[in-house]
């Protein structure tokens, strides 16, 4: 099966946020790969593993953080990997479906692989916004596949543990939530050999011509600690008065 | 109509899911200020049967059809899409869940309207707006829709469920329900493995996030868990990486919990983790980050580390 899995940089995370404006500040934000795109990562090498065929791995922009990225999934086993665009100025996910859809649009792929969702996806998700705009049938929430011929049996999570299976005609499109397996890590010789390997193409793309039709007006941090009282002081300070609390709730 | 609220009706094994009702709430303020009415198209099996319980609107589109299973991504996406096109209505409504997401890119994309996603709340008075949560819940944002008419992709607690139960005109229209040739056949649903502890029963629950770093980690929680009398359970990471079963989990794709006590420690309080404890009678959260959302829902918190926390707490309790 030839498998395209689409890779998103979305801000760390585990940094603090800074509001510059309607938009993040981000001069010194640091860029990681959406958790959920990981998990499409490995749903394809795994189906790869299995079936044969090749992963191409897509990301946008050609930043650092997008270029580490894109080695790391090459070491972890995808066969090419394509940056696309020089100065794109693509944030919203309208804009970044529509760029991901002219870069695979002839490339004979079987299956579309991204992450379910991203943390800035304030006009809806990239993978399904792709879907529509290949033609292809969707399936997000998946938590599973099973690849058989010209179709994948998936598995898609709908609430309190219950789950559905589909059998999907190919072509399609999977927005995948957890992969069969934990993703794999890979150590950091294997993604300096696919630093060298040449496999990391850079793409021209036309800057999208559909936006999100939508403008942000104003963006805000909730106030922190918002609705809590927040406990001062030390653990022992903390414990002190979480034992309060307990005995307040009538459970101690 | 130009000035309708259409919503799209979640349900499952025939039960009306409340995502439905809290969108019949949204959508039955949102038509007082469009003058329009409050629509809701029930597709799939049962749909006749559900129509009964949607007496939150005021005309019921109901398709009923057995050729979908419970619930097909394409099918309803396509039959859903198609009473946009009909109807026309300035606003689409559907919830921000696993079945919500398949049909609102859907009918946004094929429609050509915008898709105002994460949605915390929606305005028709000046246009079309809305307030969305980014960044896992730590950024909020107010937008303005460029266009007439969006579909919204609402955030589980937008409205209160029991506003959406009533108050509607509730006159059923039975639609077409010609199934489209379909590429994604459903085959069947399966319920979760029954756990050792139902944590929805539970007086006190001591849940743990990615904060708690590694798997070794997990002894330590459950020593504090034996020392309240308390279960444990999880964000959704700790169970993706198999530290805990599945039946531990809290939030969208796990359980909905209420317990007197609710001890977040390490969780970032990201929406999808926040809508299965929200409602907990006393939420206390540790985490070292002091802009966590969780805090925006804990009653009380302490921004700290919870390897600090932790020993302290089973110390006192046990000694
Ligand atoms: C369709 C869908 C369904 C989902 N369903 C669920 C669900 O049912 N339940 C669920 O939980 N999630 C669910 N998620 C995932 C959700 O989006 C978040 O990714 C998840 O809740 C984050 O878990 P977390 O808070 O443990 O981790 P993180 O967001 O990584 O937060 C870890 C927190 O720990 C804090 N921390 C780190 N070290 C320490 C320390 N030493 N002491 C104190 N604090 C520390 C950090 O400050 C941080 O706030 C779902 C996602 C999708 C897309
Ligand atoms: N929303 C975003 N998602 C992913 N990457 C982004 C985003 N915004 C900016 N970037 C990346 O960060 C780099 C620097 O961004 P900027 O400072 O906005 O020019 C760009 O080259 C992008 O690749």
């Amino acid at each position: 099966m030839n498998i395209a899995v689409l890779l998103r940089a979305v801000p760390d995370p585990v940094e603090e946020l800074e509001i510059d404006g309607v938009d993040l500040d981000r001069d010194f934000l640091g860029y990681v790969l959406n958790e959920f795109d990981d998990h499409a990562l490995e749903e394809g090498l795994l189906i790869k593993e299995e079936t044969g065929g090749t992963v191409t791995v897509y990301a946008l922009g050609t930043a650092d953080e997008v270029e580490q990225m894109l080695h790391t999934a090459l070491a972890k086993g995808a066969d090419t990997a394509k940056m696309l665009g020089s100065d794109l100025d693509v944030v919203d996910a309208h804009g970044q479906a529509e760029t991901f859809v002219e870069a695979l649009t002839g490339g004979g792929f079987d299956l579309v692989l991204s992450g379910v969702q991203a943390s800035d996806e304030i006009d809806g998700q990239v993978a399904m916004l792709v879907a529509a705009g290949l033609g292809f049938p969707h399936v997000s929430v998946v938590v599973g596949t099973k690849p058989a011929d010209g179709s994948i049996r998936v598995t898609k999570e709908y609430w309190a543990g219950i789950t559905a299976d589909y059998d999907v005609a190919l072509p399609a499109v999977l927005g995948i939530q957890t992969a069969r397996e934990a993703p794999r890590y890979v150590a950091v010789a294997r993604i300096r050999q696919a630093q060298e390997s040449g496999n990391l193409e850079e793409l021209d793309i036309d800057q999208p011509e559909n936006g999100s039709r939508m403008t942000i007006t104003e963006m805000r941090l909730p106030e922190e600690g918002e609705g809590a009282e927040m406990i001062e002081g030390d653990e022992e300070a903390a414990v002190d008065r979480v034992l309060e609390l307990l005995q307040a709730a009538g459970v101690r | 109509m130009a000035n309708d609220i259409l919503v799209f009706v979640e349900h499952l094994n025939g039960d009306i899911t409340d995502a439905t009702y809290e969108l019949l709430a949204t959508a039955r303020s949102l038509a007082a200020q469009t003058g329009g009415s409050v629509d809701a198209a029930v597709i799939g099996t049962g749909a006749s049967a559900l129509a009964d319980d949607l007496g939150g609107a005021d005309r019921i589109l109901v398709a009923d059809t057995d050729a979908l299973g419970a619930f097909n991504p394409q099918g309803h996406a396509e039959m859903f899409a198609s009473l946009v096109e009909t109807r026309q209505p300035a606003i689409t409504l559907v919830p921000y869940t696993s079945v919500g997401m398949d049909i609102g890119n859907h009918v946004a994309a094929t429609s050509g309207q915008p898709l105002v996603s994460y949605c915390l709340s929606v305005d028709a008075g000046d246009g079309l707006s809305g307030t969305c949560q980014l960044y896992s819940g730590k950024v909020q944002a107010d937008v303005q829709v460029e266009a007439d008419r969006a579909v919204f992709a609402m955030l589980a607690g937008a409205a209160s469920a029991d506003d959406g139960r009533s108050g509607g005109a509730a006159v059923i229209e039975n639609v077409d329900t010609a199934v489209p040739d379909l590429a994604i056949t459903f085959i069947g649903t399966a319920e979760p493995e029954a756990g050792d502890v139902d944590i929805t029963t539970e007086d006190i629950l001591v849940a743990i996030g990615r904060g708690i770093e590694s798997e070794d980690n997990i002894e330590e929680a459950q020593a504090l868990a034996d020392a309240l009398g308390a279960a444990l359970a999880a964000s959704r990471p700790i169970i993706d990486q198999g530290w805990l079963p599945k039946t531990r989990q809290v939030g969208k794709s796990g359980l909905s919990v209420k317990p007197k006590v609710y001890l977040a420690l390490g969780i970032s309080g990201a929406p999808e983790h926040l809508e299965g404890m929200r409602d907990s009678s006393t939420i206390i959260a540790v985490n070292s980050d002091p802009q966590a959302p969780i805090f925006g829902v804990a009653h009380y918190g302490w921004a700290g580390d919870l390897f600090d926390f932790i020993p302290e707490l089973t110390d006192r309790l046990e000694g």
